[in-house]
């Protein structure tokens, strides 16, 4: 699904470049499929590839070893989970063939473009989206509930909820976010495809609806949404900061309970998203002023991995590169987005490319540099071998170097006025001094797309060719290093008992070693 | 342990969905007071006697798990069959209500409120049919002898879905004097 909302983003971004030129590899994209393009390019890239790796991926692979688990509380509840979300993925391609192309209404499917087809001219499509949607959701539902409770009733002997290590933590707030945000939204859908189905007009003004009670709906769940993303990435490179730097985790009770905070803050402060939407300027200085607010639990948490990397004795590994990517790059989207929180600034950089930045800034990191430095990292444990670490810090500059290309040009842009979402920005002539910048995006990108087939390719050939390693390759505490690698059936050898915490490393009282494993005493 | 954690997470993201459709609801009734116009049509008789049904089937489900935790079996699938009884019973009186306002033209496009009864009243009837599944499956394994535990996970959710009813009832039924004049 990566690739494929890559390719969509190819394409509209090329587009962009060079308007009305053949795309190669494609051909013509008419404004019809632009928009649908970019709509199915943000909910692949969100439903489909962010949330399934990090949370999905990483969690079932992860969570049971980090707490010395065999297995998930329920496996059969696993399998359907998998299953359901390989059936939501097939609903979601299979909308692209139905006559009237997929949907096209923005991944926010905002009424009343999307409430009656007759504006869009995409029946099926839409119907099939919101259906796929749903599927998806359930899915996440399952894996979720599977999650907390293998959290709360299978953590091993000594393993208290303070010796957690920060991955677990941020996958099961993750998931009580999306369990308690994602209701409403489901309620709104339901509500949505009556209108479409039956023109009841939930959200229809000339039946007595509001298309802005939708908006509410799904920003009540969108916000919380980019933390559900967000958190797993946060705790991949909590993971990786302590290893690699040979120190333990700066604040690590700290960066649990501001996580907390931040995630009740987020259900209050959905409104930021709907400035311009015709909402009360007496409501919407309480949003601007929640919005900004949860910026000080996060700048804790970074202000903490920084407090661990001080100093410490840093081995600049393939996963290192990539932990501290993610940070600096996550670093300049949450500062933009302060510019996004405060509602003077917003109603002149609302739905710019100012905002696409931004919010690309935080997410792209979230979904594909953390990713990476999670895959780098783990690897060892997933197959027994190591992943070739030149390829690999070749694969890390030009994704760096590609990303900031695409993305850095867009502040300009927004600042300028470029609106989001147009199919031909040569027809505004005061964008006309700017295309340069659309070019320069679209190369980068390309360069960026091409830049992921060393990584392929090591990743393949790493299976075979990598070089065969012990359980603990990286001298880490975490309990899945004490598991074989890769880990077999009931994941350990024997149950393991926890002796400390996670990241206790370079303790004063051991001379020769900076580290002691979890089993020894 | 295990179950009884994984019910109440999932009935966490059920009563974010009813809890939402409700405050959506909510928000538009008081912005139309002629909504209570409307609901004097709906069948509040009916909709009292199946408030009575969902009641009792909660007490007989109540019944069938003291009696499997007694080890008794044989009674507690008679309760349980009871229940499911009465969850078919409770069905049946609202595809009669159904069936009684589509022949009075009371169709969910008929205004918005009728569209809330139906979204609600309708997704409340699917999580009932759920529940009734999963009663039967659970049942057929006590008739076979074969002690489920599970039983008080199905329960907890019954007693959910009965209780959204109870949250339901006032809202669309009673509630229809206040906006009258
Ligand atoms: C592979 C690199 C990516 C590129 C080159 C890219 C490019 C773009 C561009 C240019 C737009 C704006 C189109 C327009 O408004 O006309 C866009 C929209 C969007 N992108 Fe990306 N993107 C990438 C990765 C991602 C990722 C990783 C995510 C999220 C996890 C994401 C989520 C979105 C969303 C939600 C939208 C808004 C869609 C809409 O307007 O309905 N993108 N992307
Ligand atoms: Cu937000």
């Amino acid at each position: 699904m990566a690739i494929i909302g890559g390719y969509l983003a190819y394409l509209f971004r090329y587009q962009l470049a060079f308007p009305n030129e053949p795309v190669p590899g494609y051909g013509l994209v008419g404004p019809d499929q632009y928009n649908s393009f970019v709509t199915m390019h943000g909910t692949i890239m969100v439903f489909w590839v962010a949330m399934p790796i990090l949370l999905s991926g990483f969690g079932n692979f992860l969570l049971p070893l980090m707490i010395g688990a065999g297995d998930m509380a329920f496996p059969r509840l696993n399998m359907t989970s998998y299953w359901v979300f390989f059936l939501s993925t097939v609903v979601l391609l299979l909308s692209f063939f139905v006559p009237g192309g997929s949907f096209s209404g923005g991944w926010t499917i905002y009424p009343p473009l999307s409430a009656s087809p007759g504006y869009t001219g995409v029946i099926w499509g839409g119907h099939l989206w919101i259906l796929a949607v749903a599927l998806e959701f359930t899915s996440m539902l399952m894996g979720g509930i599977n999650f907390l409770t293998t959290t709360v009733a299978m953590r091993a002997k000594g393993m208290g909820l303070f010796r957690l290590p920060i991955f677990v933590w941020m996958i099961n707030i993750a998931s009580i976010l999306f369990m308690f945000s994602v209701g409403p939204l489901i309620a709104g859908a339901f509500m949505l495809l009556a209108d479409r189905l039956f023109d009841v007009g939930f959200y229809l003004p000339a039946s007595g609806g509001d298309p802005l009670l939708f908006q509410h709906l799904f920003w009540f769940f969108g916000h919380p949404e980019v933390y559900v993303l967000l958190l797993p990435a946060l705790g991949i490179i909590a993971e990786i900061f302590p290893v690699f730097s040979r120190k333990p985790l700066f604040g690590y009770r700290t960066i649990i309970y501001s996580t907390l905070v931040a995630g009740l803050l987020s259900f209050i402060v959905w409104a930021h998203h709907q400035f311009i939407s015709g909402i009360d300027p007496r409501l919407a200085a309480p949003f601007s002023v929640t919005t900004i607010l949860i910026s000080v639990p996060f700048a804790i948490t970074l202000f903490a991995f920084i407090a661990t990397l001080w100093r410490g004795s840093i081995r600049l590994t393939t996963s290192m590169l990539f932990a501290l990517g993610m940070l600096a790059e996550f670093l300049v989207g949450g500062v933009t987005g302060i510019f996004n929180g405060s509602t003077a600034a917003d109603i002149y950089i609302h739905d710019t490319l100012f905002v696409v930045a931004h919010f690309h800034y935080t997410l792209f990191p979230v979904t594909f540099i953390a990713t990476f430095a999670g895959i780098y990292y783990w690897y060892p444990k997933m197959f027994g071998r190591f992943m070739n670490e030149t390829w690999g810090k070749v694969h890390f500059w030009i994704t760096i170097i590609g990303f900031n290309a695409v993305f850095l040009p867009m502040f300009a842009f927004g600042l300028a006025g470029h609106q989001r979402r147009i199919f031909d920005p040569t027809l505004f002539d005061y964008l006309q001094p700017y295309q340069y910048l659309h070019v320069i995006a679209t190369v980068g990108l390309i360069v960026m797309l091409a830049g992921q087939i060393p990584f392929i390719i090591n990743f393949f050939a790493s299976l075979s060719r990598g070089k065969v390693v012990d359980r603990n390759p990286w001298l880490a505490n975490t309990l899945e290093w004490l598991a074989p690698s890769p880990p077999g059936h009931g994941n350990f050898d024997q149950e393991p008992v926890v002796q400390r915490g996670p990241y206790e490393y370079s303790h004063p009282l051991l001379k020769e070693r900076d580290w002691i494993s979890q089993g020894e005493l | 342990m295990k179950h009884r954690l994984g019910i109440w997470f999932f009935l966490g993201s059920e009563i974010a969905v009813f809890g939402g459709l409700i405050a959506c609801y909510l928000l538009y009734r008081f912005r139309h007071p002629e909504w209570g116009l409307q609901a004097v049509h709906t069948l509040t008789g009916i909709g009292a006697i199946n408030t009575v049904v969902l009641l009792t089937s909660s007490l007989t489900m109540i019944l069938a798990h003291w009696f499997v935790e007694e080890d008794n079996f044989k009674s507690a699938a008679n309760y349980l069959g009871m229940t499911i009884l009465l969850g078919i019973v409770f069905l049946l009186f609202k595809s009669y209500e159904y069936h009684h306002e589509i022949n009075q033209g009371l169709v969910p496009t008929k205004s918005l409120f009728w569209g809330f009864y139906y979204l609600m009243t309708g997704l409340h009837a699917l999580h009932v049919i759920g529940g009734l599944v999963a009663n039967g499956i659970i049942w057929t394994g006590l008739r076979k002898g074969f002690s489920t535990h599970r039983i008080e996970s199905v329960g907890i959710y019954w007693h959910f879905v009965d209780v959204v009813w109870i949250f339901l009832f006032p809202l669309l039924y009673i509630a229809s004097s206040g906006g009258a004049q």
